[in-house]
């Protein structure tokens, strides 16, 4: 049995922050569960798929964001307890049907789950999604800790049914991937029977509907405005005429350095778990008889502006200060003795110096990039397409995925990149004006999450570029989910259609397709050189397994290369390729035989055949 | 209980979660608070990951620069490079068998002499124990047990109070059976090289 799905209340369990929500969302009775995968929230939705299989519960990995949360959207319209489940980029993928929903709003609880990613660890922005709540007219709950993060959950679902509104559940990564300790709750039994009736003067968002539902959507929000107000999950802490207000993890900060700081008698806390919309009274009661205010949040100065407009209402004129340059950034994440010491800038407590070491003496210790695994079908695609090109300049709009990667030397396979799905259609409006050839790199599951309107838009409008799929069958990037593409039957599940890119790119009128196994270079080479040739749009579609994917389904190991005498050293093999299964040792390259997943690329791109399988 | 806070760095896939997961179930076995903290974003693409541990009463569940108590390298260079994470009072413990990052281990940079690397930071720091675990890990006969070789030399030093046996009951529930003889043998293995 999955360890999340334990009933024995009390029971006390070491856990992610990301199980500890999916452990909310199943003591909250949630039924219906969606997501596009990723970092860092990717172990939630894991967590969910492991459990469907041996529950009620119905979980799909949809076909982007927008789709999981229009999915969510009709299951909580029909009575059903949802979850949807994204990063915080997922978020702007999905807006278009967050604005609206909020007008239509739920039947049962939806709560929408958005992990951001302060300090892009694994993240193109560190956008601060608490701004959707306030434009969407809905809830934000940010939880500090794991214990609160599951009991926040089933908060949410209350608070979505009481409103009739889906909630927002902001995390951040610290959230997300933090591991503590969780006391098991009760599970409530989910309602999985779902039903509809019509009623389309209030469910279909025509004009005249929607300007009624707008009231009642503001409506909602004041209702809302008492709730921030008595709810818990904000709080006041501690006493003293000094005044913290902090969220999310940046509490746990806040209380450490108030202790490290002997002062905590000296500062009151206001702890915002509820921080759409702001509590008026909370705040204001707070800010009466304080003599300054230090608001600590990552991100943008969200609480800090209510705050302030807060009390310009009841004419309070204290300090109030958040972001400035002796105090807190915009940019990154936050950490413990950063906070520290914000409140002993702000509020001038003395401070222990950083016991920091003079690390001047250090040598250059050389950088540690993340790189393409060994055996990676990408690296044989950007290999090839770079041969194939030959003198032909060429410019890589990518992608959003492993590919990325192929932005570093030696490949340097990458040259513009926004956001999911923009390769292709950026690669339109380069190929309009610029003298380069235009390539894109894009995967298979990208492709299907927001590539296709991008195809279809170079096709309409005849644009000059090579669309290069580089399909190895999983999402692999975040830990390879499932995708459209994906042969689930591999995975041991039936009830799947897979849909083949092949016959979308067919059935888009693209004329010139071909398909490579990229694994055979020259092959490969001579294809690519047939598309690149074209003019209009052309499609590669490379096909090859990923190959730690290949392993986890316990496909056959291919047999590692070794280097033979015949080695002459050119070194085009680690020059080209930069495949982490070789290194030089005593000057002569070599192969590492635990690394090599026996792909032979570099045996092909040898001069001198000197790679050969190793026999035994 | 005071904080004590521990970081681990290593490389991807030398099974550092592995170690930090065994050390919250111990601590949560012994009822000291713990909070955890990882990144490892690119684990599988030979990118470093970082574990964050502290013991103790405190609510962070990551550690500033300069405050780590403890330092565990599963990997020299890093450990090196992790050395602004320590002050002159941390404890360092590393594996000194090298994992060159890829650009090094192409002739594209170079790696530091290991003897360089070790006197620099036993200069710097309170304690250095430093050992070969992979060596070791192979006389347990489990060449991916290194991360448990680790752990036993961290639990010797006495700066976390979880005791061998509770370390050891942790291994039997957190990993497979299958290597759970041999992980014990690294685990004794580095309890032994620590001493």
């Amino acid at each position: 049995m999955h360890k999340l799905l334990l009933d024995q209340p009390g029971k006390e369990m070491l856990v992610l922050g990301n199980e500890a929500i999916a452990r909310g969302a199943i003591e909250a009775g949630v039924a219906c569960a969606t997501t596009y995968p990723g970092t860092p929230s990717s172990e939630l939705s894991l967590a969910f798929f492991q459990m469907a299989k041996e529950s009620d519960l119905y979980f799909e990995y949809s076909t982007n964001e927008k789709v999981a949360l229009e999915v969510a959207a009709a299951t909580a319209n029909a009575g059903i307890r949802s979850m949807c489940v994204m990063k915080h980029v997922g978020v702007n993928v999905a807006a278009d049907a967050l604005m609206t929903l909020a007008y239509i709003g739920v039947k049962g609880g939806l709560v929408i789950l958005t992990a951001d990613d302060p300090f892009m660890f694994s993240s193109q922005n560190e956008q601060d999604n608490r701004y959707y709540g306030k434009m969407a007219g809905l809830c934000v709950l940010e939880p500090s800790t794991l214990p609160e993060a599951k009991e926040m959950v089933k908060y949410a679902f209350d608070l979505s049914e009481k409103l009739g509104e889906p909630v927002i559940m902001r995390t951040t990564t610290r959230i997300n991937h933090s591991t503590g300790a969780i006391t098991l709750g009760e599970i409530t039994q989910p309602n999985t029977k779902g039903s509809f009736t019509k009623d389309p003067f209030n469910l279909v968002a025509i004009p005249a509907v929607s300007r009624r539902l707008h009231t009642r959507l503001l409506q909602r929000m004041a209702v809302a405005e008492k709730i921030t107000d008595e709810t818990e999950f904000n709080f006041v802490e501690g006493g003293g005429s000094l005044g913290v207000v902090v969220n999310g993890v940046s509490y746990n900060y806040v209380c450490d350095a108030l202790k490290d700081l002997g002062v905590a008698d000296k500062v009151s806390i206001l702890r915002i778990g509820f921080s759409n919309p702001m509590p008026l009274k909370k705040v204001t009661e707070f800010l009466k008889g304080k003599e300054k205010i230090l608001v600590a949040e990552e991100g943008e100065p969200f609480m800090e502006e209510a705050i302030r407009s807060m009390a310009q209402e009841v004419g309070c004129i204290i300090p109030i200060k958040g972001k400035g340059p002796e105090l807190f950034s915009r940019e990154g994440e936050f950490d413990p003795a950063g906070v520290r010491r914000a409140i002993a800038n702000f509020f001038g407590f003395p401070i222990k110096p950083a016991g920091s070491l003079d690390l001047s003496d250090l040598p250059v210790i050389p950088a540690r990039p993340p790189n393409l695994c060994a055996g990676c079908t990408h690296r044989a695609v950007f290999y090839e397409v770079k041969k194939a090109a030959g003198d032909m300049e060429i410019m890589h709009p990518t992608d959003i995925g492993c590919y990325t990667l192929g932005v570093l030397p030696p490949l340097s396979s990458a040259d513009f990149l926004i956001c999911m799905g923009s390769s292709v259609s950026t690669g339109c409006g380069f190929s309009k004006f610029i003298d380069q050839k235009v390539v894109t790199y894009i995967g298979d599951s990208t492709f299907f999450h927001s590539g296709i309107p991008g195809l279809v838009n170079a096709v309409h409008n005849d644009h000059n570029l090579t669309m290069v799929i580089l399909d190895n069958g999983t999402t692999a990037m975040t830990g390879h989910q499932p995708n459209p593409g994906v042969d689930r039957e591999a995975m041991g599940q039936e009830g799947f259609h897979r849909i083949s890119i092949e016959n979308v790119v067919r059935g888009l009128g693209v004329e010139s397709i071909t398909v490579i196994k990229p694994y055979k270079v020259q092959k490969s080479i001579e294809a690519i050189q047939e598309a690149l040739a074209f003019k209009g749009v052309s499609v590669i579609i490379a096909q090859e397994i990923c190959p730690l994917y290949a392993k986890a389904l316990k496909r056959p190991a291919r047999k590692p290369f070794r280097i033979t005498d015949k080695c002459k050293d050119h070194r085009v093999c680690v020059d080209a390729l930069g495949c982490p299964a070789m290194f030089v040792e005593n000057n002569k390259v070599a192969i590492k035989p635990s690394a090599c997943t026996g792909c032979a690329v570099c045996a092909q791109v040898c001069p001198e055949h000197a790679i050969v399988p190793i026999r035994d | 209980m005071d904080p004590v806070r521990l970081i681990i760095v290593a490389v991807g896939g030398q099974g550092n979660l592995l170690t930090a997961r065994v050390l919250g179930e111990a601590a949560l076995a012994s009822g000291i608070p713990v909070h955890m903290s990882e990144i490892h974003g690119m684990a599988q693409r030979g990118g470093v990951v970082e574990s964050a541990i502290v013991f103790g009463d405190a609510q962070s569940s990551i550690i500033s620069d300069a405050e780590a108590d403890i330092l565990l390298g599963f990997e020299p260079a890093e450990t090196l490079r992790a050395l602004n994470r320590c002050n002159k009072n941390t404890v360092v413990i590393t594996n000194t068998s090298p994992l060159p990052p890829f650009t090094a281990a192409i002739g594209k940079g170079v790696y530091p002499p290991l003897d360089q690397m070790l006197e620099l930071i036993s200069a710097k720091t309170a304690r250095l124990v430093a050992f070969d675990a992979l060596k070791l890990a192979h006389e347990a006969n489990n060449p991916l047990g290194l991360n448990m070789v680790l752990l036993g030399a961290l639990i010797r030093t006495g700066m976390i109070p979880i005791s061998a046996e509770t370390a050891r009951q942790a291994i039997q529930d957190s990993t497979k059976k299958a290597f759970l003889e041999s992980n014990l043998k690294a685990f004794d293995l580095g309890y032994e090289a620590a001493a």
